[in-house]
């Protein structure tokens, strides 16, 4: 989430509404609320009884109520968005306002990295594809599974299925019925299976992994097939520099990183997925098993020395020097990764590492004891919420936006860095 | 009487066209490089210390029902495996059709027969090695094959797609809502306590399983949710057709979906081969030494709720009923005493079917087996009467079986051996006999 340098960066806590769960029209419940980047605004759906549904915004209702409303998320730029559906049809609302075009599914909204773009997945008459900004593709697919946009919004993409299949039609499957949609329009090639696909910034062009057969994994750009062929593979990555892409990939029961010459990662890990690039390309870091049941961070194929039974949600800085991850013991005894480094602190639950761009600073979520809180650096905040949002780096990293929901009352603090002192 | 596999030949389009594509030197390479990368001490130990006493045999249902030694789970080996190694993978295309019939359709995987070897070989563990080969030839039965590429494609067992899964739950819901007004089925909330997971027929086929399980979630006042991804589905017939590649990739889906919502702990609907997937074979595919996420099943978790008094039956369902132990949870992971504290408390008249627990026979769906579909649904009929004569002796009028595959397997037994009982799951009955405060 980038921040923005005119939102209330004034030190100190404010309560933006006093009752999370308040909705000036009658209503029976309200579900579980959102907040806007900039946290001075909170939503929640609102069911209005009578199978009638409604957005709150600080308690204020849309004007329209709906059928259904659900999957309330606000974009990157702060407007709001949720999946609805009246007369039995779906669309998006953005702030209130639905799309003008409706069809008989719509579901998984996402968003650019700015939130300029708003994009979803949709169904009609029981064909697939996308919608953006209320334009659905011109080209529908008999299905669409691994639906993408890129960051800059200016493609989206997914796996669909080009060629019809009878009922346990096997062979026909084996021939290759899928191929990967670029706005629509589907490559020339068609495969067993694809995946993942990641569409490069810019350029537009899209890779995915792909199956040439039940046993021949590899990936695919722009439609042509890399030769090389592996036991396995997980989605690609491209080099924000070069354009070259990249994929984890298995050959003999071990798991290295693969350019279209060859691995460029030997094939040393027990496994090996979620690579990342730093902007200027010449970070890649990627959670690896070291040996069975022993994870960690490699960066450049070097793996962090400390190793854990789970590693996730990795982060790297732009600048490449902050590379951040969490670890944990059964999905409990959360630890946060920085730079190989293991953060003291162990908590029940933690949300994923957010690094500042400007400092290269971790702060995150976390909860402990039932409580909701914050770290910087491995150290508290000494604020509690009994729900909570990711924080917020400041544009010049020397605060962080805090904001959760304690008791009734949901609240933004602003906290310079040095209020973290647990 | 002995026959041999060449006797019962099977006609199958996945099996036919599969060795219709093989010669020997195929064979061959394919299964020195299956050995060679994958076949290691443990398949090795097995097959060495097998003295061949044959006291498997009487462990197996497919003896039990067939009284014919060539289904003794030694004789699956003898017929399968141990030739494959005699001739070093030297074996023809025939020979390849035998194995896939024999590991895919005449073993369902129940592991009961390691219960009763001395030297405790794990004859599921070869017959899945079979398998393995079987798949990397291309030589499947069609339908667990489609089953496996309906994985591939939308991350579930039944083709169901994006949309069909958010729909179905959505439309539960509406349903939901005319017992119990203010009832959800929360989709997408992060930091739910668990999420709850379920097997593609569900939203396929038995919708009422959803209903009731949201509708008992409700009435306990439980934080819950369900993934509205691919990630949903927890079965996971990859698994058993020898795809161990899209094995992982499904359980890194569901996995994931979990990390994601940031839940304490997944808790599976009553499902058998599932739990296995999950709890024992694809997390350790995908390197993890234990499930990186909790994983409850729904023996366990209606347990909980029941002892915890979050849940209070308004009566308990009329007996007499008997008690089907699922391999997958019971062999699998010890639930038979926390099965049967859950069916006594919310039944009467419980009748115990001999043997049982760690020692029932398997419905013979499981494995697998069911999902290769119609060419062979005779074989597991009849080569499960012993279940049948089993389940004759209790007398009863319902049999309680918390696994969908034995469901389905059961049925088509209760049908052909015309017993007359009535299969219910858990969740039918806690649903039915439950207090229901509020409910309309």
């Amino acid at each position: 989430m980038q921040a923005d340098q005119a939102w209330d960066w004034e030190p100190g806590a404010r309560t933006v509404l006093e009752d999370a769960t308040a909705c000036a029209a009658p209503h029976e419940w309200t579900e579980e609320p959102e907040s806007s980047p900039d946290g001075e605004r909170l939503a929640a759906v609102a069911n209005l009884g009578d199978g009638r549904f409604t957005v709150c915004v600080n308690a204020e209702p849309w004007e329209t109520d709906f059928e259904k409303a659900w999957y309330l998320r606000f974009s990157p730029d702060g407007r709001l968005s949720a999946v609805t559906m009246e007369d039995g049809m779906w669309t998006v609302s953005v702030d209130g306002e639905s799309w003008e075009e409706s069809f008989d599914f719509a579901w998984g909204t996402t968003f650019s990295a700015d939130g300029g773009v708003i994009a979803a997945c949709i169904q009609s008459d029981g064909r697939y594809g996308m919608v953006v900004d209320g334009a659905p593709w011109e080209t529908l697919h008999d299905n669409a599974n691994h639906f993408r946009i890129a960051a800059d919004g200016a493609h989206t993409a997914a796996a669909v299925q080009v060629k019809s299949m009878g009922q346990a039609d096997i062979e026909t499957f084996q021939k290759g019925i899928f191929s990967v949609a670029v706005d629509g329009e589907p490559w020339d090639a068609t495969f067993v299976n694809c995946f993942d696909p990641a569409i490069e910034v810019k350029t537009g062009r899209v890779a995915a992994t792909i199956r040439r057969s039940l046993y021949d994994y590899s990936v695919a750009v722009d439609g042509k097939a890399w030769e090389a062929a592996y036991d396995c593979a997980w989605g690609p990555v491209f080099h924000p520099g070069n354009g070259q892409v990249l994929a984890p990939v298995r050959k003999k029961g071990l798991w290295g990183m693969a350019g279209d010459a060859g691995f460029v990662w030997n094939p040393a890990f027990v496994q090996c997925h979620h690579p990342q690039f730093s902007a200027d390309g010449a970070t890649l870091a990627a959670i690896v098993a070291t040996s069975f049941g022993k994870f960690t961070v490699a960066v450049n194929a070097a793996p962090w020395s400390a190793t854990f039974p789970v590693v996730t949600d990795l982060r790297v800085s732009p600048d490449g020097k902050t590379v951040a991850a969490q670890a944990s013991t059964d999905n409990t005894a959360f630890r946060v990764l920085v730079n190989g480094s293991v953060w003291p602190g162990v908590y029940d639950m933690a949300y994923g590492p957010v690094i500042c761009p400007t400092t290269g600073q971790v702060a995150i979520r976390v909860e402990k004891d039932g409580k909701k809180a914050f770290v910087l650096d491995g150290k508290a905040h000494p604020a509690t919420f009994d729900r909570a949002y990711d924080p917020i780096f400041s544009p010049d990293g020397a605060k962080v936006l805090l904001r959760g929901i304690s008791g009734k009352a949901y609240k933004r603090i602003v906290a310079p860095v040095s209020a973290f002192t647990g | 009487m002995t026959t041999t596999i060449a006797d019962r030949r099977i006609e199958d389009a996945g099996l036919e066209a599969g060795i219709a594509r093989l010669t020997p030197e195929k064979i061959q390479k394919t299964i020195l490089a299956v050995l060679e990368g994958e076949g290691g001490a443990r398949l090795k130990t097995y097959v060495e210390t097998c003295v061949r006493c044959g006291m498997c045999a009487k462990a197996c249902h497919y003896y039990m029902s067939h009284k014919d030694p060539s289904y003794a789970p030694v004789a699956k080996v003898r017929q399968t495996m141990w030739e494959i190694l005699k001739h070093k993978g030297l074996v023809s295309p025939e020979f390849i059709h035998q194995c896939a019939q024999i590991a895919y359709t005449e073993c369902n995987l129940c592991r009961r027969c390691m219960h009763y070897c001395p030297l405790g070989i794990d004859t599921a563990y070869i017959m899945s090695f079979v398998r393995r080969i079987c798949h990397k030839l291309g030589v499947t039965p069609q339908y667990i094959q489609d089953t496996a590429h309906s994985h591939s494609a939308t991350m579930n067992q039944m083709w169901v797609k994006d949309d069909e899964w958010i729909d179905t739950l959505k439309w539960q819901e509406d349903e939901a809502r005319d017992e119990m007004p203010e009832l959800r089925i929360p989709l997408e909330v992060e930091g739910a306590d668990f999420m709850y997971s379920v097997i593609a027929p569900e939203p396929k086929f038995r919708t009422q399983l959803i209903y009731q399980a949201a509708f008992i979630f409700n009435q306990a006042g439980l934080n819950w949710t369900m993934p509205a991804t691919p990630g949903w589905d927890n079965s996971n017939m990859a698994m058993f057709s020898g795809d161990m590649e899209i094995m992982g990739r499904v359980e890194m889906a569901h996995f994931e979906a979990a990390q994601r919502l940031r839940v304490k702990r997944i808790v599976m609907g009553e499902c058998g081969h599932a739990f296995r997937a999950i709890y024992d074979v694809g997390n350790r595919w995908l390197g993890w030494g234990m499930h990186p996420v909790p994983v409850v099943h729904s023996i366990e978790f209606f347990w909980d709720l029941l002892n915890s008094g979050k849940i209070r039956m308004a009566k308990k369902y009329p007996g007499p009923v008997t008690i089907h132990d699922p391999c997958n949870v019971i062999r699998g992971r010890g639930l038979m005493d926390k099965l049967r504290e859950v069916v006594h408390a919310i039944c009467d008249g419980v009748v115990e079917m001999t043997p049982n627990r760690e020692h029932n026979y398997c419905c013979c769906a499981g494995g697998g087996v069911i999902n290769c579909g119609p060419p062979f649904k005779n074989v597991r009929i009849v080569g499960n009467s012993v279940k049948a004569d089993q389940l004759k002796a209790t007398g009863v009028k319902t049999c309680i079986a918390p696994c969908h595959n034995c469901h389905g397997g059961l049925e088509d037994i209760i049908h052909k051996y015309g017993l007359g009982i009535e299969l219910k799951f858990l969740g039918d009955i806690i649903y039915e006999c439950m207090e229901k405060k509020g409910a309309s």
